[in-house]
């Protein structure tokens, strides 16, 4: 294994983050703040608890959740898209590393960097908002696991990206979305029975009801099928990825 | 001896059907320069491109330091050094921290005595700690060839090393190159600059629309198909080449002031003595005469409007 070329790709790519701290971290650490501040203190003070969890703290794992997502996605992407679009992807190509090699040197800087992220926020979210964790190991393995999905995610997309707007369009009209509708403000309990089962088709609910049993021992749907359902995601994109590197997709011609 | 390159029936054909490569039949030796010459779309950057990995191949087997490049693709890759022929650069790294990332990446441990020597032969010590947006467009193509050795590499693909850049920088690689094959290294270039082939090269292969057409020592290609030319200052015009002189291959110029014979490089110049000896017995007096050969740029533009 040429652990020296993964080292050196994830230093890369960490040495990103240092260069955009404002972009990567302090950015949507503000953003997720707000979210905290409107939701969690202003409007939150004012309704009623969700099974007991007062609204600001009931919200806190769906929107560590939503940076995580989106700042996966974002990282890898970005990490994967630059080389290609300066050209210097040449260096990656022609190195003496496996696929394999590379996939762990830019999607590992990008989940490390998203873990990072989600940690920052949910110390962040305790000057606002008074929570507890129930679950620290399974809380902290959601966390990783749910950043290293996504950040395969954010690879595959940075592949698939030949402009910019690519790049955009998956977090912004599709990752977005799904997050909101995924029950990060309220429990799908609280929907109608109808939205209630299309929201099963909704990959992240299972990510925000595991997150969330981790925090507080309640949940949407069992933590086992939320588990299992980040595992399917997960393996899915591997498999995507095994496919990109084993026809050259968009990478070698 | 063993190739350091071999490349054996090499096709070549993307996705639209355009066949880049034609059956590539290729060896090139530890510690000579080979220049790889063609006009553009030839095929030049695709061979290079195949050989260090960033493009697959259709057919065909190559090896590099002879190992596989798909089967022991690690210790091919680890071999080759590539400087490519755009300027990719990171534009926000540092010097020092991009040459370091690369050895890196071919997966040599750190050594910083190497990087420092590798930037200070390319006069880039200086400018170490810079971002390499803030360099000029020679010294970010030195970044690239510091990159490229960077992993202590024993063969060198240099592809059009020196297009873009200026006359002294010109004349430094040449001379970093020249350096590199003393110590043994392997070198491969491509270039538009006829010159740079004819200035530096051992042997010389030409590629016109994918297939190798000729691979030869330079000198011996000098000779072999190069031409020489003797002019001839003549003291009166003529009005047409003398009937004595038809079996010689000469020309009268328009003016009928200069007589123009051309030979083969090759041939023993006793053609020069005839012709010189019927110009005595025909009276025919000259003020001056000049020889020049051919240049290999000559000789290329010949072989590839064949």
């Amino acid at each position: 294994m040429n652990l020296y070329g993964v080292r050196a790709i994830y230093k890369f790519e960490m040495a990103r983050m240092r260069r955009t701290i404002m972009q990567s971290v302090l950015a949507p650490v503000i953003t997720t703040s707000l979210y905290f501040v409107v939701f969690g203190s202003a409007i939150g003070s004012r309704m009623g608890a969700i099974e007991n969890i007062s609204y600001g703290a009931y919200i806190i794992p769906g929107l560590v959740m939503l940076s995580l997502l989106m700042q996966s996605i974002s990282n890898a992407s970005f990490g994967i898209y630059m080389p290609k679009f300066s050209g210097t992807i040449y260096e990656v190509l022609s190195a003496p590393v496996s696929y394999a090699e590379i996939v762990l040197g830019y999607v590992g800087a990008a989940a490390t960097k998203s873990v990072i992220l989600g940690v920052i926020i949910l110390i962040t979210a305790r000057f606002f908002v008074d929570y507890h964790v129930l679950h620290p190991f399974w809380m902290l393995s959601f966390l990783v696991l749910t950043a290293v999905t996504f950040s395969l995610f954010g690879f595959i997309i940075g592949i698939w990206a030949d402009g910019f707007e690519k790049l955009q369009i998956v977090p912004m009209m599709v990752v977005t979305p799904l997050v909101f509708l995924g029950g990060t403000f309220y429990s799908i309990d609280m929907l109608p029975q109808v939205w209630q089962t299309i929201s099963l088709f909704n990959p992240v609910v299972y990510l925000i009801s595991g997150f969330r049993w981790a925090f507080y021992g309640v949940s949407d749907v069992h933590v086992g099928i939320s588990v299992g359902m980040t595992v399917v995601f997960l393996a899915a994109c591997m498999a995507t990825v095994w496919w990109i590197f084993k026809t050259g997709y968009r990478l070698r011609s | 001896m063993q190739p350091d390159i071999s490349v054996k029936h090499l096709n070549k054909v993307y996705g639209g059907g355009f066949q880049a490569l034609k059956d590539v039949n290729l060896e090139i030796y530890p510690g000579e320069i080979f220049a790889l010459l063609g006009p553009n779309g030839a095929g030049k950057t695709t061979l290079i491109s195949i050989i260090c990995g960033i493009v697959n191949k259709t057919d065909g087997e190559i090896r590099a330091a002879g190992h596989n490049i798909v089967t022991d693709y690690r210790s091919a890759r680890e071999a080759i050094g590539l400087v490519p022929q755009e300027l990719h650069t990171d534009a926000f790294e540092r010097v020092w921290d991009a040459v370091s990332f690369s050895r890196g990446l071919f997966g040599k441990p750190p050594k910083p005595s190497h990087i420092e020597k590798v930037l200070k032969d390319l006069s880039l010590w200086d400018k170490r700690n810079n971002r390499i947006m803030s360099l000029s467009g020679g010294m970010k193509r030195r970044v690239m060839i510091a990159k490229a050795l960077s992993h202590e590499p024993r063969i060198l693909f240099l592809d059009e090393p020196t297009a873009g850049v200026d006359v002294e920088l010109r004349r430094d690689m040449w001379e970093m190159v020249r350096k590199l094959r003393e110590n043994g290294t392997t070198i491969i270039l491509t270039t538009h600059y006829i010159e740079e082939a004819e200035e530096m090269a051992d042997r010389i292969g030409v590629i016109r629309e994918g297939e190798i057409i000729l691979v030869e020592e330079k000198n011996q290609l000098m000779s072999k198909l190069g031409k020489k030319e003797l002019r001839l200052q003549l003291q009166n015009p003529l009005d047409k080449v003398p009937g004595e002189l038809t079996l010689e291959p000469v020309e009268l110029s328009e003016d009928g002031y200069e007589l123009i014979y051309t030979f083969d490089a090759q041939e023993q110049q006793a053609g020069v003595a005839r012709l010189l000896r019927t110009l005595g017995e025909l009276d025919i007096e000259y003020r001056d005469l000049q020889t020049r050969e051919s240049s290999l740029e000559e000789i290329f533009v010949g072989l590839v409007h064949e």
